[in-house]
């Protein structure tokens, strides 16, 4: 236990009255990430449980593995395939032919490693910003740095676009961090999701880099729209003529955000994060609800002029950022409701507003953002009125 | 009032601004902020328009029937709105079609009728008419500071006049379209405010109820 005696040794430095008392925060992240935290309620009710913050975060992140695979991987494909039209050039196909690597799309592990020089450069700004965030407002507030960021920086990365520029990527995570989170009292207290809110302002910041057709696969000249964006101005029929069917889009060889594109990888996810019971079921159950139902709605309603009314659920579902967000942000517990009957209201609210905005708002061809950040911002009004009801119902009842 | 002229002007600058304590006004902040000339001129349109207004109501204040008197105010502050209105109308035509409504609407603006019914209504004329003055600045200074940093950084420009050349133009800077968007002055005042807070901690309120820690016992 060399590392612990380590920690006990220099710990009276950073405890009140020590000579580093303004910088705990710091001794107490580097602690609790190495070790379980020390601090334990003192007050009642002592709920004993082995899920504690630690652990959820950490699983988070676990569940988050299949899609960096995925992306890596697709991110790799999709420039490797594009080079054998473009001349390589920058460099990253510079380190790719230093190694000897080559840009066979054929190769997994050449895709991969094209992938990771992508991914990284964006995951590391993502960190390293929005840590100093964390940092600089957990020793001003006097609150602990915690694994929460990890999630959150995770998160941000992925749906990223691959060829979003470095400094935007910084500017997004200050973003989400300062508005998303901080303000509000940091971890446990955001009522928005912090990589969201931290998209959204890109987004709209910078829509030429956040959206359109070039960006998807960073490569100059190349050109290659979403599924989303061929189905809004042509109708899902012509995905095939662009090369994309329904299985290449469920198992993520499309155009996309890094982490997003593979709904597989996803739902690899979403059985782990419902297996140790970090993703509560029933905001999935009324996020796929609302989706299917509206969708089916809107299946019966047609339309001769809006190609997206016909658009079946399933296309719905492996399109876009759909699975990505409803297996990692609707899930998120403390943005989401915290009612049972709150929770599948809310999911619902969210799966028909995705297909609202998809198909029926012509500004956004992707819903999956500001359908997640407007059913945040109901998620209390869902509860209060859950609740509300609850004691109603009571009253009525010992009346 | 115990109040020095000094003071009357002053004061609402900071300590007592209409929009960053009172949060007063934040429609028209949001609306007009993202050119600073159109903020400029509205900060002036809107200190006019206090001023006369405060002094004219005060100057009749004893004569005005208590359970009438917001329709009366209101007579006097939308008579002075439309002498604005065409004013610019006739001497600065471009900038009166960017601030279209607005202008209009400095009748329904909250600092206006805020200051009237609770300062020109008990204080005499030229001390009504400085203390519009002090709003319409305090009002200004910030509708000023939202401007700089919206064009600034939204257009990489002041008053029109460009000081970051944007890439569109062969220029280096990517303009942040957020801040061109009405939405954005909500954060840009949301920043603001808690600047403001943090160096004059006496300005942020006292919490509504509070989280007890309960000790174990």
């Amino acid at each position: 236990m060399g590392v612990r005696n380590f920690f006990d040794r220099i710990e009276p430095n950073f405890t009140k009255g020590g000579k580093y008392e303004k910088l705990f925060p710091i001794y107490e992240m580097v602690e609790s990430f190495l070790f379980t935290p020390k601090t334990v309620t003192t007050a009642a009710p002592h709920a004993r449980s082995y899920v504690d913050m630690k652990r959820i975060m950490t699983y988070v992140v676990i569940a988050t593995i299949p899609c960096i695979i995925m992306g890596l991987y697709n991110v790799g494909l999709q420039v490797n395939s594009a080079y054998e039209t473009f001349p390589p050039s920058g460099w990253r196909a510079a380190i790719i032919s230093a190694l000897g690597i080559g840009f066979d799309a054929s190769n997994p592990l050449a895709n991969f490693a094209h992938g990771l020089l992508y991914f990284l450069p964006i995951y590391i700004t993502t960190l390293v910003v929005g840590g100093i965030w964390e940092v600089i407002f957990a020793t001003v507030r006097g609150h602990e740095v915690n694994e929460g960021f990890l999630v959150t920086s995770m998160l941000f990365a992925l749906i990223m676009p691959p060829s979003a520029p470095l400094w935007q990527v910084a500017l997004g995570i200050s973003f989400g961090v300062v508005i998303g989170k901080e303000v509000f009292g940091g971890t446990g207290k955001n009522f928005l999701n912090p990589a969201l809110t931290g998209r959204a302002f890109l987004y709209f910041a910078y829509p030429a880099n956040m959206s359109g057709d070039t960006i998807w696969t960073p490569v100059d000249g190349f050109s290659g729209a979403t599924a989303l964006s061929v189905s809004s101005s042509a109708g899902y029929e012509q995905l095939a003529a662009q090369g994309m069917n329904w299985m290449n889009s469920f198992v993520g060889t499309v155009q996309g955000s890094i982490g997003e594109t593979s709904a597989l990888a996803c739902l690899i996810g979403l059985c782990f994060l419902l297996i140790t019971q970090i993703a509560n079921w029933r905001l999935v159950v009324g996020c796929m609800a609302g989706m299917i139902g509206f969708t089916l709605l809107l299946n019966a309603i047609g339309s001769d002029s809006n190609p997206m009314f016909a658009m079946p659920w399933y296309w719905h579902f492996v399109v876009g950022g759909f699975a990505f967000g409803m297996v990692f942000m609707v899930t998120e517990p403390v943005s989401a409701s915290h009612t049972n009957v709150g929770r599948y209201i809310y999911g619902a609210l969210i799966g028909f507003m995705v297909v609202m905005i998809r198909v029926i708002n012509p500004a956004f061809p992707e819903g999956m953002m500001l359908a997640i950040l407007f059913g945040n911002v109901f998620a209390p009004l869902i509860d209060y009125f859950v609740i509300q009801a609850n004691i109603k119902r009571r009253a009525k009842r010992h009346a | 009032m115990a109040q020095t002229r000094r003071e009357m002007l002053i004061d609402p600058l900071v300590d007592n601004n209409p929009i960053t304590l009172q949060v007063l006004g934040i429609c028209s902040a949001l609306a007009v902020t993202s050119s600073l000339q159109v903020a400029f001129v509205m900060s002036i349109a809107v200190t006019a328009v206090t001023a006369f207004s405060s002094m004219f109501i005060s100057m009749i204040r004893n004569q005005i029937p208590g359970s009438i008197r917001i329709i009366v105010q209101m007579v006097i502050i939308a008579s002075l709105v439309i002498i604005v209105d065409q004013v610019l109308k006739a001497y600065a035509y471009e900038i009166s079609k960017t601030l279209s409504v607005f202008v209009g609407l400095i009748i329904t603006n909250c600092i206006v009728m805020g200051r009237a019914e609770a300062f020109a209504m008990k204080n005499p004329p030229i001390a009504s008419f400085i203390d519009g003055i002090g709003n319409g600045l305090g009002y200004g200074l910030i509708l000023m500071l939202v401007g700089v940093i919206r064009e600034l950084f939204g257009s990489g420009s002041l008053f029109g006049i460009t000081i970051m050349e944007t890439v569109n133009n062969g220029g280096w800077y990517v303009p942040n379209g957020l801040l061109l968007l009405p939405p954005s002055a909500f954060f840009v005042i949301g920043l603001l405010i808690w600047a403001f807070r943090s160096w004059k901690p006496e300005q942020v309120e006292a919490r509504e109820y509070k989280i007890q820690v309960v000790e174990a016992h």
